[in-house]
Parts: structure tokens; C-alpha cells; sequence
């Protein structure tokens, strides 16, 4: 690609040809401001913030628009762009209203940080803005304020161009421009919430979020969506150890700058939920009663001790992490000794061109490759199930995974003599369960998760359970998670009695004799590094936030 | 050593030949008397606290509340005092109503025993909707009681009045 040489604010860089100005000062870090520039977007040139003085042209120019050449001086930061940007501001902020303050933007708004760092700081404006309709739901997840709207057409674009669906249009002209539906259509593509991520103001902002929480008031912990197996990478938002929302972090390797709505919606809302399993329970005379860790595990060291190796079943899980797994596999073999080891694949649809995929578990790949397959002689799913049929297999041991909700599998439950089961929630397995051990989920833990690309990912807990400590534990904290005090209402969110997987896996391990020296889920993780091909030179700090590949050439899977 | 040293330098030095009269302290009563008899007949300017109590200046700083109007809160759950506050005493959680203000607070409390009458919220409030009220009577007699919730926060505009002249006239 050829180079050319460009002089910014004083400053050459040697930059591709085909960049426009605005990406070529992105890359060398200067900042110019832009609203309806998007880097995953077209260009559309409509916001004129970003004008840029470029020497030899008669007037300002536009930097999302103008490519580079060779030889171009450009300045972003001189007396007449600096007049031109307060002017545009000013323009822009002629109509929009000054309902900040019950506005759920704000805080993360873009406008209001220009206006903040480039505008003049007041207003000469004294006739009255143009009203506008407010609070329009315009699809099922986002709500519209059409006052706030300052025309940048990112949301036109993304459903155009990522979306694949022209759901939102203009209409009208001048300063009664205004976004709308076409007639009796809804925004109600998979990817409709983006909108909310790119919409520079309060436009169109999340009403499942809405007035929930103001967005200083949160800790934000990177992590990934277990909504399916392209594993987006997401941030939590958390306030009073409650996760809030979710919504997408940059990572060209797996899902750009967006997430599906599902992934938004629906995947953590498990984890705030009443019917949370909050300590281990053990089913005594027909009902689960809660109980101490140590009768739970002790319970199911020695019920797993009184079968033999062939009428034991384990079952992995694609929703645990490759840690839980590791270790799941590492205790069936070494310490049950049972061949039959596999886990519940839960394919719904089809993969989409976007991000969707058919396979709705977070960590398919990861679980395979760590171990949980049948061994040549063991069995897998299908014939586990028939087992249980047959009454070959009488004792099952499991992660957490609501295998009984699969067709087929909930009437032969009943012919167990012994199930044991990690839980996140209540669910069809846990009511055929004599042992529920409460099990941390993807929030509440450290780990990695192998999406369908062979791409290690990294969960991080971002709500705290009874062991853990936000400050101690080196979790994400917000202003008030550093200032609570015992008698604060708002330092006690629900925090539940459980443990990571892999955890309460070792203990059992521990009390059946075979003693596991992990500490923590660094350890496990070192481990699967050193004992698994295609894991090795990889460590936590490896992995990072963004991810790191497998080599899948040593994979046969 | 030191120490005694400085002791016995700083012990009070009397004088040892002082008159009878002086031994016997009696001008100095009388001086005494005087004053005391002299303020007997002069305006009093203490009050009978609690049966009387001080009407404070509109500039007085109490316990903030809540301005009322029209049988609604003017608050708008912005969370800008919430923020502001630095004793962190403020909680405010919002809510979705029907009113034009499309926000209202939904639970609105301050910690009392954190509260330090700074005023900061009253300054940032963009709706000026809690502002400080002439009250400093605040006695709990358990930290639940020191959490005031909206029922104990909401005043009405027209019982703020003072106050809210007070703020306009010195924006």
C-alpha cells in the first residue's frame, strides 16, 4: 500500500493513501472530534465538527471526508478551526434541548463533552427550540427522543449497512428533520441496541436500562457475552453488586463494536435473579434443604465412592470456563476413574452473517478440548441418556448445564439412584437433583472461555459472592463500592454462598483423597497450559482483554 | 531530668507579703458583684432553648429537603447531588413517570449521620428541588431512624419559600 506523508499540527507521519484525515489522525493518536463519523460506519459528513484547516485549500474541510495526499499540511487545533468547531456547537446546540439532567446519556455522552471541551459555554440563542415527539418507543428495546437527535444518520447507516435491515429513515427537511420508522415498521432487527451505543446523544438510549442507573455511579468489568459461541467481548455494568447492563467492547478479532440483542438482554439476567441458588443443598425426604459446604461435599465424595466406575456418568459443561472443565475431567479420570465424560450441546438456528451462532453455549470448543470428551471405550451424550434408560449408568455427577431441559432427557431423571449438580439457578435438572451444589456464574468468577474460533477469552468477576472481596479481590470498583461503610444501604447487594466450579470440584477431590494444589483459577488455568497442546506460552496476562488464538492445527476436533 | 527542671520553672510564683486586706479578697468581690448586679438590668440575649427557639436567617444552612409543588416532588432523580456530595449521603434512585418531567426519584434518601450541611447538593440541583432547610433539630436514636426517606425530605414550596427567595435573589 503506498505511503504518503502528511504534516499534522506541526508534526509528519507517513500514512496509507487511502485514509481519509480523520483516520489518519485517529491512528496517531490526535484527536478530532467527529459525531457522525464511525469507524465501522460509512462516511456521511453531515456533523461538520471535524473541520480541519488544510493549507492550499480555500476553506475548512471536513476530515471524515478528505483523503490524505502526499505533502498535506492540516491543522486541527488553530485559531479558524477552533471558530469554525464553536460555531458548529453552537449550531448543533440551537435545538437540542437541556434536559441533561433526566437524560440517560449523560455522562457518556458526546455532545456533552464537547460542548464540555470545544464549545464557547453559552448560548445566544433566545428564540424557542423546535419541539420535537419525546418518549417514542420505536422498537421493542429502544426508546426515541426526537428533540435530542442532532442528525448524525449513525443509526441509518448501522441498520443499513451491519444490520442488514433499512429500518430507520429522515424525514422532513431543515431544523424539522426528524428520525422516524417507516409507517407500521418497528426497529426491531437482532442488532437494534447498537443504535443506543452509537447514537452520540440521548436519542435513542436503552429502555430496558432506562433511569436505572446513572452511568458514574457504576463499575464497568471486562468480560465476555455467554449468550452464544462467538463469545463478544462486553462490559458489565454492576452498582450495589447488581448487574445493570451490558454492552459491547471493541475487539475486531471477534465482534467488532457490536452485540445482538439476545446477548444484551438476556444473558445476565440470571445472575440478579430470585431463583438464584444461594448456598449447597441436599435433598433430604423429598425436599432440597440448604446445608454447609462440607456435608454437601462430604455427601457426594461418599455417593460417588459406593458405585462403581462403569455406573458412574459425568457431564461437563459448555457454560462453565475451560478451568471448571480442566478440572472436572482431571477429577473424573484420575480420581472416579469413569470413561463416560462428555457434555450437552445446545445448537439453536443458525449462524448468522453477523455475529449469531447456531451454538448458544459460550464454551463448546474450550470444553472439548480440555478433556470433557468420552474416552474410546466411554460414552458420549446420547448414549449417557440411553444409559440412564437402560439402567446402566445410575449415578450422575454434573456442571452447570440444564442438560434436563433437552428433549428426551427429563423422564429418564427420574431413574437415577444419585445426581449431583452445580447450579447457577433453579432449573428442570436441579428438581431431580439429590445434591445441588450453588455454583458461581460467568459474573462471579475469574477464567477463560474458547469460542468457536479457537479464540481464548477471559471472564472476569464483576459481582461479588460471600468469599469474595471487591477491594481485596481486585474487582472493578465504583465511587461508591470505594466509600461504602457497614451501615451504607447501598454498600449490601445480594451476594450468594457460591464457588467457582472448579473449586468445589477440588474439594471433592480433596475429601476422596486425591488432593488438587489450586488456589486460584490462575493455577488451574497454568495447568491446562502446560498439560494441553495448543494452550501452551499462554497465561492470564497472555490472554489480556482481548483474547488470545489457539493453534487449532494440533486440534483433531 | 530536663522535664522536672521545666516543671518547677513553670510552677506559679505567688507573692508572699501581701496585705490584710488584700489576704482577705474583699475589693475583689465587690468588683465582682458589680458586674454581676450591673447585667442583672441589662436586655437579655439568651433564649430558653428548647421552649424557645432561634428564627434563622434565609442563609442559614439546616437539614436539606425536598421542594413540593403541585403534589409532586420538583426532583427529577438526576443523581447530580448524589454525585456531588461529598460524604456520599445521598442515594437517589429513579423511576419512569407519566409527567411531562418523565423522571422522577423513586426512592430518595439521605444519610443523615453522613450528611455534613455543605449545601453542595442545593448549588448543583438543576431543578432546585433540594435545598437547605432551617432545621437542625436531627437527634436518632438508631442509625435506621438517621436514613431520611422522601416522607421525611418533602416540603412544600410555599413552607420554602424564604429559602427558595433567598437562592433566586442570590444566583
Amino acid at each position: 500500500m503506498p505511503n504518503v506523508k502528511i504534516t499534522l499540527d506541526g508534526v509528519q507521519y507517513e500514512v496509507d493513501q487511502k485514509k481519509t484525515i480523520i483516520e489518519a489522525a485517529r491512528e496517531n493518536k490526535v484527536h478530532i472530534p467527529h459525531f457522525c463519523w464511525h469507524d465501522k460506519l460509512s462516511a456521511a459528513g453531515n456533523c461538520r465538527v471535524c473541520l480541519v484547516e488544510v493549507e492550499k485549500m480555500p476553506k475548512l474541510a471536513i476530515a471524515c471526508m478528505t483523503q490524505v495526499a502526499d505533502g498535506m499540511v492540516v491543522n486541527t487545533k488553530n485559531e479558524r478551526v477552533i471558530n469554525a468547531r464553536e460555531a458548529v456547537l453552537e449550531f448543533i446546540l440551537i435545538n437540542h434541548p437541556l434536559d441533561c439532567p433526566i437524560c440517560d446519556e449523560a455522562g457518556e455522552c458526546k455532545l456533552q463533552d464537547y460542548a464540555y471541551k470545544y464549545s464557547k459555554g453559552f448560548s445566544r440563542f433566545v428564540e424557542n427550540k423546535v419541539h420535537k415527539p419525546k418518549r417514542v418507543e420505536v422498537g421493542p428495546h429502544v426508546m426515541l427522543d426526537a428533540e435530542r437527535c442532532i442528525m448524525c444518520s449513525r443509526c441509518i447507516r448501522f441498520c443499513d449497512e451491519i444490520a442488514g435491515e433499512h429500518q430507520l429513515q429522515f424525514v422532513q427537511r431543515g431544523d424539522r428533520v426528524e428520525l422516524t420508522t417507516f409507517p407500521g415498521e418497528a426497529l426491531d432487527n437482532q442488532y437494534s441496541m447498537n443504535v443506543v451505543d452509537i447514537c452520540p446523544v440521548g436519542a435513542l438510549t436503552n429502555k430496558d436500562f432506562r433511569f436505572k442507573s446513572r452511568v458514574w455511579e457504576m463499575s464497568f468489568t471486562d468480560s465476555i457475552c455467554h449468550g452464544c459461541a462467538r463469545g463478544c467481548n462486553v462490559e458489565i455494568g454492576v452498582r450495589n453488586n447488581e448487574i445493570l447492563r451490558l454492552h459491547p467492547r471493541k475487539n475486531d478479532d471477534v465482534n467488532s463494536v457490536w452485540m445482538c440483542d439476545h446477548g444484551r438482554l438476556d444473558t445476565w439476567k440470571s445472575v440478579n435473579a430470585e431463583n438464584r441458588i444461594k448456598s449447597p443443598m441436599i435433598r433430604k425426604e423429598g425436599q432440597l434443604v440448604e446445608v454447609g459446604w462440607d456435608e454437601a461435599i462430604a455427601k457426594v465424595a461418599s455417593e460417588l465412592k459406593s458405585f462403581g466406575k462403569n455406573e458412574i456418568a459425568v457431564l461437563g459443561s459448555a457454560f462453565a470456563t475451560n478451568e471448571d472443565n480442566y478440572v472436572f475431567a482431571k477429577f473424573a479420570k484420575e480420581v472416579l476413574g469413569t470413561k463416560n465424560i462428555d457434555f450437552a450441546r445446545h445448537l439453536k438456528g443458525e449462524n448468522d452473517t453477523v455475529l449469531i451462532r447456531a451454538d448458544k453455549t459460550p464454551n463448546a470448543v474450550g470444553a472439548e478440548i480440555v478433556g470433557v470428551h468420552p474416552s474410546e471405550s466411554g460414552l458420549s451424550f446420547e448414549k449417557i441418556i440411553a444409559g440412564i434408560k437402560e439402567g446402566k449408568i445410575k449415578a450422575v455427577y454434573a456442571l452447570e448445564c440444564d442438560f434436563a431441559s433437552l428433549p428426551g432427557v427429563e423422564e429418564v431423571l427420574t431413574k437415577l439412584e444419585f445426581l449431583a449438580v452445580h447450579a447457577t439457578n433453579e432449573n428442570m435438572t436441579t428438581k431431580y437433583a439429590d445434591v445441588v451444589f450453588a455454583a458461581s456464574t460467568y459474573a462471579e468468577k475469574n477464567g477463560t472461555m474458547t469460542n468457536f474460533q479457537y479464540r481464548v477469552q477471559r471472564i472476569r468477576p464483576a459481582v461479588t459472592t460471600l468469599e469474595q472481596d471487591r477491594a481485596l479481590d481486585n474487582f472493578e470498583m465504583s465511587r461508591w463500592d470505594k466509600f461504602a461503610s457497614h451501615n451504607d444501604k447501598w454498600g449490601k447487594g445480594p451476594r450468594r454462598d457460591a464457588r467457582p466450579s472448579w473449586k468445589i470440584v477440588a474439594s471433592i477431590a480433596g475429601v476422596m483423597g486425591t488432593k488438587y494444589k489450586f488456589n486460584n483459577a490462575d493455577d488451574v488455568f497454568n495447568e491446562i497450559c502446560q498439560k494441553i497442546e495448543g494452550f501452551k506460552g499462554l497465561s492470564f496476562l497472555k490472554v489480556g482483554k482481548k483474547g488470545a488464538a489457539l493453534k487449532q492445527t494440533t486440534f483433531a476436533v | 531530668m530536663n522535664d522536672e527542671k521545666n516543671l518547677q520553672k513553670s510552677e506559679v510564683i505567688r507573692l508572699k507579703d501581701l496585705s490584710f486586706l488584700q489576704k482577705a479578697y474583699v475589693f475583689e468581690i465587690l468588683k465582682g458583684m458589680y458586674t454581676a448586679i450591673s447585667q442583672i438590668f441589662k436586655p437579655k440575649f439568651t433564649i430558653q432553648y428548647p421552649e424557645v427557639k432561634i428564627e434563622h436567617a434565609a442563609s442559614f444552612r439546616g437539614r436539606p429537603v425536598l421542594v413540593e409543588e403541585n403534589g409532586t416532588e420538583r426532583c427529577v432523580a438526576c443523581g447530580l447531588c448524589s454525585r456531588v456530595c461529598p460524604a456520599l449521603a445521598i442515594e437517589v434512585q429513579a423511576g419512569s413517570t407519566e409527567l411531562a418531567k418523565e423522571r422522577y426519584p423513586e426512592k430518595f434518601e439521605i444519610n443523615m449521620t453522613r450528611c455534613i450541611f455543605c449545601g453542595f447538593c442545593e448549588e448543583v440541583c438543576p431543578e432546585e428541588a433540594i435545598i437547605m432547610s432551617s432545621e437542625y433539630e436531627l437527634a436518632f436514636s438508631s442509625q435506621a431512624e438517621s436514613i431520611f426517606g422522601k416522607d421525611k425530605l418533602l416540603k412544600s414550596a410555599e413552607e420554602m419559600k424564604p429559602r427558595l427567595e433567598f437562592l433566586r435573589k442570590n444566583r
